[in-house]
């Protein structure tokens, strides 16, 4: 039995996610191949997924911690507080970067051969949330050295993770479809990315923002994950702004939607534009 | 009863070109900035209505594919031809689903494979071994099924020996050949190839066709668009002849091929104008070639068919006597023969004139050959001076013998160049 395929202008794939399944071996090998690149060429290449993280929370705790002397949350060292911000907005900046530039780095496959173009951008948050698990050990090792023990909270870790996941790969595939067009994206993202670290509560707690500014700073997707984290990790200590966490939760899911939305409206014009 | 298992209707599509206008030596400050200003418009324009921003100054359409109907049915090998820019690799490419129609309907009915690249997603820093999983993942086949036919694939490519080194070490022929094995070996219902036999040597050609025919063979529709008139007609059992993205002729391949050849001799012929080409061996240049051109626009001649062609020369100095001579060289390069005119009576200083010059037939086989030619005076039996060389010109084809029966001779590469003469056999009777 033979399933007939046919070809129209603007003809939605019936079969969409049906398909996605199906190709779902390429998605594996893809990812596959990213990874094993990455780590082909450089010796350094493990160690960098963690020294980098490492790195800034020092740099952060020095600035934010001791300089400008802002407050940690409840009674945990402020290194900790930061590294365990770092982790989720690593995997969605490493994340949105990569997966910007993946349609435009795969142009000889796009324009040559069949497969849902979702796999594309989609493969490169998965090299993103291996780097993220390399770091969660790190994390782990760094609660042992600060003899912290977790509390029941960090049964809900999955959850924010799937959060974080969702949060990554709405803005990224939004970005990486209109990155194809206006090639300006690849300028604008870093700035983007450098602008969020700052706006998101990766070297500070959210605690030190205003209750009347709350509400509006809870619209960065981020807000909602990385506090989420923390009350994971540190229980009560970081305490959880309903609200704001709600808020966030709505800016993922939408942009979540939106994301593939325009990607798949886009799809059909790659390979004419790549 | 085979039942149509493509069915394509009105397929058009279009794309956009842009095109800078012509820029003034001393264009003025005000006109620069109201070109920029018009251009910047225009393209904000066509972001918000969604369009697609073309970088230039006008705007033209051009449509690729106009109209395009056929069908194929299940089991059949369709060949299809045209020339450069006739459409056939974009036809391709939207049966593959890469690109979107822009108007008009295709139906298929089974599992597709397309071959438009070999080597696609080829990865520099893996090892064969690897590359073999992603390129056979990439054409759509499971990881078991390559497993499978591991083995075959690496004794089709012969790189046993280098399968664990990074494919950016391996030569090209290695390259190529690993690549078109992945390929061989898918096992689609419908099969589309894009001229991925313009790569490798005689021998690796001579294996893709083996192995297209085997697939053929096997039951399974083929969709080959080639150059390679004669691996179209030994392969395929129908052609369809595009030109300037329409469908010009559908038929039997020796027919279209026909078609094809004869297309060309209605309009003007090609010119090789070498009036200012930088020459590779210098002449004394007293006389010098400006142009050459063969006596039709498509150069193709048939099997045995004799190579006319018109040279144009003009003489800076006045000269006695002039002959012409041309050497023939096969597609690799290599130099096949070489053959001088008589000589003829000579120019006056400033005189321009063409000479029209025949090459009898000498049994070149099917295939691609280019010339260098000459003018000069003397030949290698008298002293040989040369006014003139003009290297790298007249490229020209030549297409496979017909038989009466109407089908074509086949020609292996392998058998070089020049197709001999009949040799004589005497059977010797054996002492009694």
């Amino acid at each position: 039995m033979t399933e007939s395929t046919i070809i129209e202008p603007g003809r939605q794939e019936r079969y969409y996610w049906a398909e996605l399944r199906r190709y779902h071996e390429l998605f594996l090998v893809l990812a596959r191949r990213d990874l094993s690149v990455r780590y082909k060429q450089t010796v350094i290449g493990t160690m960098w997924a963690w020294i980098r993280p490492l790195l800034t929370m020092v740099v952060f705790t020095i600035i934010f911690g001791r300089v400008a002397g802002l407050p940690s949350d409840g009674s945990v060292p402020y290194a900790l507080m930061v590294f365990a911000g770092m982790l989720p907005w690593t995997f969605f900046s490493s994340g949105l970067a990569e997966a910007s530039g993946s349609l435009v780095n795969n142009a000889n496959l796009i324009s040559k051969v069949y497969f849902p173009r979702l796999i594309v951008p989609l493969a490169t948050i998965v090299v993103a949330f291996v780097d993220f698990l390399i770091s969660f050990f790190i994390l782990l090792g760094l609660l042992v050295w600060y003899q912290f023990l977790p509390g029941w909270q960090i049964l809900f870790l999955p959850l924010f993770l799937i959060l974080a996941v969702f949060a990554s790969i709405g803005p990224s595939l939004w970005v990486t479809a209109l990155n194809l067009r206006y090639r300006d994206f690849r300028y604008i993202i870093p700035f983007i990315v450098q602008f969020g670290l700052y706006v998101s509560p990766v070297g500070f707690s959210s605690n030190v923002i205003d209750e009347k500014w709350r509400l509006i700073y809870s619209l960065n997707p981020m807000v909602g994950v990385i506090d989420g984290f923390r009350w994971c990790i540190f229980g009560d200590n970081s305490k959880l702004h309903m609200p704001g966490l709600l808020a966030s939760i709505g800016v993922v899911l939408f942009f979540l939607w939106f994301g593939i939305r325009q990607f798949r409206s886009m799809e059909k014009g790659f390979a004419d534009l790549i | 009863m085979s039942d149509t298992i493509i069915k394509v209707d009105d397929l058009s599509k279009r794309y956009f070109v842009g095109h800078q206008s012509k820029r003034d030596p001393y264009s003025a400050l005000r006109d620069v900035i109201a070109r920029e200003a018009a251009n910047f418009f225009r393209k904000t324009i066509d972001i918000v209505r969604g369009r697609q921003v073309v970088q230039g100054d006008e705007i033209e359409e051009f449509w690729a594919l106009k109209d395009v109907s056929f069908e194929v049915k299940q089991g059949e090998v369709v060949g299809i031809i045209g020339r450069n820019g006739a459409g056939k690799s974009t036809l391709l490419k939207i049966l593959s689903r890469i690109t979107e129609p822009t108007t008009g309907r295709v139906e298929l009915k089974g599992r597709v494979a397309s071959l438009l690249e070999v080597g696609t997603g080829f990865h520099p820093e893996l090892t064969g071994r690897e590359n073999i999983y992603l390129n056979g993942a990439i054409l759509g086949m499971k990881q078991s099924e390559i497993r499978k036919k591991f083995d075959e694939i690496i004794t089709f490519a012969e790189v046993e020996r280098f399968l664990d080194t990074p494919v950016k070490r391996y030569s090209s022929g290695m390259y190529v050949r690993l690549a078109f094995a992945v390929a061989a070996h898918l096992e689609p219902e419908i099969l589309l190839v894009d001229e991925v036999l313009a790569v490798g040597d005689a021998s690796f050609q001579e294996k893709c066709l083996g192995k297209i025919k085997h697939v053929a063979a096997g039951g399974r529709t083929v969709l080959f668009v080639s150059h390679n008139m004669s691996a179209v007609l030994q392969l395929t059992q129908r052609a369809i002849l595009l030109s300037q993205g329409r469908v010009e002729f559908v038929g039997a391949p020796s027919e279209v091929v026909e078609q094809y050849i004869q297309g060309g001799r209605i309009r003007d012929a090609t010119t090789f104008d070498v009036r200012t080409a930088k020459r590779d061996y210098e002449g004394t240049d007293a006389v010098r070639i400006l142009s050459l051109r063969f006596d039709r626009a498509i150069p193709r001649f048939g099997f045995l068919e004799p190579i006319h062609y018109i040279i144009r020369i003009r003489a800076s100095r006045t000269v006695d006597r002039i002959r012409a001579g041309m050497t023939v060289f096969a597609r690799d390069g290599s130099p096949l023969g070489n053959g001088f005119s008589r000589e003829i009576h000579g120019m006056v200083a400033g005189e321009e004139r063409e000479l029209a010059l025949t090459l009898a037939s000498i049994g070149l086989a099917p295939g691609s050959y280019f010339c260098g030619v000459s003018v000069g005076a003397g030949s290698h039996r008298t002293s040989n001076v040369d006014y003139d060389v003009v290297l790298n010109t007249l490229f020209f084809e030549v297409l496979p013998e017909m038989t009466t029966s109407g089908t074509m001779a086949e020609w292996h590469q392998t058998w070089g160049s020049i197709s001999f003469p009949e040799l004589a056999i005497e059977p010797i009777p054996t002492r009694s």
